[in-house]
């Protein structure tokens, strides 16, 4: 199920604004990969690149290699739309879709890509919002709208619309900033069994959280402000939170920056 | 009301020198203060008008404004102090305003049900004027009734789908010259006065095409006219839809039409169809192309598509040109039958809207 990425050369573009510059990096499979560094140094914009995303912001541009267990997701031929189904993605606000009911956000993917025999959707919802660790608090308001519920609810629902199409990788963007530490905790606890089954790619602002969550930590960083971000260094979480190989790279986590 | 007029506290000394004002509460005027200046000001005017003898009423009521901004403003800079002062003054400006625009709106309702009313009833709605004269009274508007529905019917049939379908394309996928150029286009289109969309139709329909009149030619101007309202409606309200929520369904590998068709479109279709009713509102008074076009007729032809037909605004046109007592009565109650169908449109507008308004469930 779960696939390893490997990112070679990649560079991606604003029009002709270079957002981030050359960066190679591997993504394990059934790990969690944390991505922290100081804000604008391209930590979305290179997450974005990793599903294809990148390309819908009008002028956005890629360059360089994204092999999922050897594919290239930027090779000739290659269709976005199949690209995002296999590698899905939680955004840093959550976004419900309005019009919909709690059951259809979730069955949104599925729905919205062909399948659509009852039972089946049944079951898949109610895994996934188990899976979301939300089914025990919506399971008597499916019906109700999915943006009635707190934000932290909302984010496991978009948690829950996201896995319920069985992609291979996960992309979460900041996905607690907006969140409370219980719900944090929950998500948190969440990626620590999504891990089993899925690639995880996690952005946080949070040391302590990439710290708790993450196998391996990649640190980003930019030269100057308007300069393209790059990668500073990947390594296992321990040894990137204990005994860094960049002296940038301690500074950043120790608070001592800039 | 001196217990508010005291209200001035002594102030503390901020270590900077500049003074803070210990008390946040301030003096205020009552609440009833305005409508009380109001009604003062009203019967001043009035008593003023009497005595001075001024005989246009337009004068009573300009007396009675000015007072009411001067008094407000004199009253309230005393009490409360000039922030307020000027705060009331545009307020009061504000509703001076508001009733102007007012007035005129009422008094075309008032005039048109008061004089609308008289032969309008069962008879009226349900039967043509046939063979009767027009100097006769009788006779009743429902050729024209028919002949509306289906002209605007028509087109919207043909307006709606295509300002739909070019707002879609400039939100969604217009990038580029194209875009441009198809902006360009709706613009020009918005500025076409009605005459002319009605003479172009008649040059290429009925002039070079060689068809007589009918129904379905004017409802070709009638579109020409109302699809740049769509197309700008709808692309107002397609503005409004979060990005969020596109990118939302992009990256759950929902190919971007399916994800204008089931997530945009829905999220946005209240605001769409308030725009798409507001059109129809905007063409069903049209009378220049209906004119040139359809040219009207005394009969009842159900057939859009084949020889003249009557229209409501159309009918009121040609009755009043007529200038016989009866063909006034008909025309006025004609006019209130256009009037009641347009503003039952945007009633239906907003009661849409709000129904399919995105719900918060909170
Ligand atoms: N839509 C856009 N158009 C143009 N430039 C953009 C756009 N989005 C981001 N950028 C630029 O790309 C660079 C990287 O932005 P990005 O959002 O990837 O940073 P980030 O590391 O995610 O920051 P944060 O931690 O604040 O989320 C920044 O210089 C930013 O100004
Ligand atoms: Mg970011």
């Amino acid at each position: 199920m779960a696939k390893r990425i490997d990112v070679s050369g990649l560079s991606a573009y604003y029009g002709g604004h270079k957002a981030i510059d050359d960066i190679s990096m591997t993504v394990e499979p059934r790990s969690v990969t944390a991505f922290i560094g100081p804000s604008g140094c391209g930590k979305s914009t290179f997450l974005r690149t990793l599903n294809r995303m990148h390309e819908v912001t009008p002028g956005g541009r890629v360059e360089g290699k994204v092999l999922l267990d050897d594919e290239n997701l930027y090779g000739s031929g290659v269709d976005p739309v199949a690209v995002r189904r296999t590698v899905g993605m939680v955004f840093q606000r959550p976004n419900p879709f309005p019009t919909m009911s709690i059951f259809d956000n979730v069955a949104a993917g599925l729905r919205l890509n062909g399948t659509h025999k009852k039972n089946e959707l049944k079951d898949i919802v109610e895994k996934s919002l188990r899976g979301a660790n939300l089914w025990n608090e919506v399971k008597d308001r499916l019906g109700k709208p999915g943006s009635g519920l707190s934000g932290g609810q909302q984010q496991r629902l978009c948690i829950a619309r996201a896995i319920a199409v069985e992609p291979q990788v996960l992309l979460m963007d900041e996905p607690c900033s907006a969140l409370d530490p219980i719900s944090t905790l929950a998500i948190e606890d969440l990626i620590g069994e999504l891990k089993e089954r899925f690639t995880i790619v996690i952005v946080t602002h949070n040391m302590q959280q990439a710290a708790r969550v993450s196998d391996r930590t990649a640190f980003f960083n930019l030269a100057a402000v308007g300069q393209p971000g790059k990668l500073v260094e990947i390594d296992e979480t321990e040894r990137i939170f204990s005994n860094p190989s960049v002296q940038a790279t301690e500074d950043y986590i120790s608070g001592r920056f800039g | 009301m001196s217990d508010v007029m005291t209200d001035r506290r002594p102030r503390a000394e901020h270590p900077g020198g500049t003074p803070l004002p210990v008390s946040l509460r301030q003096a205020r005027l009552p609440r009833w203060t305005p409508a009380a200046l109001a009604l003062v000001s009203a019967a001043l005017g009035t008593g003023i008008g009497l005595v001075g003898g001024l005989d246009s009423r337009i004068q009573w009521g300009l007396i009675a404004a000015l007072l009411f901004i001067g008094g407000t403003f004199a009253l309230a800079a005393g009490v409360e102090g000039a922030r307020q002062a000027k705060d009331r003054l545009a307020t009061s400006l504000v509703w001076i305003a508001f009733l102007l625009a007012v007035v005129p709106l009422a008094s075309l309702l008032w005039e048109t049900v008061a004089r609308g009313t008289t032969v309008l009833d069962g008879f009226f709605l349900s039967h043509s004027m046939g063979t009767l004269p027009d100097a006769l009274p009788g006779g009743g508007i429902y050729h024209a009734i028919i002949g509306t529905l289906e002209q605007v019917g028509l087109a919207t049939l043909i307006a709606a789908p295509l300002g739909l379908l070019t707002a879609v394309y400039l939100v969604e996928y217009g990038r580029g010259r194209l875009a441009k150029v198809v902006t360009f286009f709706v613009d020009v289109m918005t500025g076409i006065p009605s005459i002319v969309a009605g003479l172009f139709i008649l040059s290429v329909w009925i002039l070079i095409l060689g068809f007589g009149p009918s129904g379905f030619a004017g409802s070709m101007a009638l579109a020409i006219l109302m699809m740049p309202v769509v197309v700008r409606s709808t692309e107002e309200m397609l503005k409004l839809v979060p990005n969020e929520l596109r990118e939302a369904s992009l990256a759950l590998g929902v190919p971007k039409w399916r994800t204008i068709l089931k997530v945009v479109l829905p999220t946005s279709i209240g605001g769409i169809t308030t725009g798409v009713m507001l059109a129809i509102a905007r063409i069903t008074g049209e009378t220049a192309p209906v004119l040139l076009l359809v040219w009207g007729a005394k009969t009842i032809n159900g057939n859009p598509f084949e020889g003249a037909q009557q229209s409501l605004p159309l009918y009121v046109f040609q009755q009043w040109q007529q200038g016989s007592d009866a063909s006034y009565d008909r025309a006025w109650s004609a006019a209130l039958v256009l009037i009641a169908f347009v503003m039952i449109l945007n009633l239906v507008a907003r009661g849409i809207a709000r129904w399919k308004a995105p719900k918060t469930g909170r």
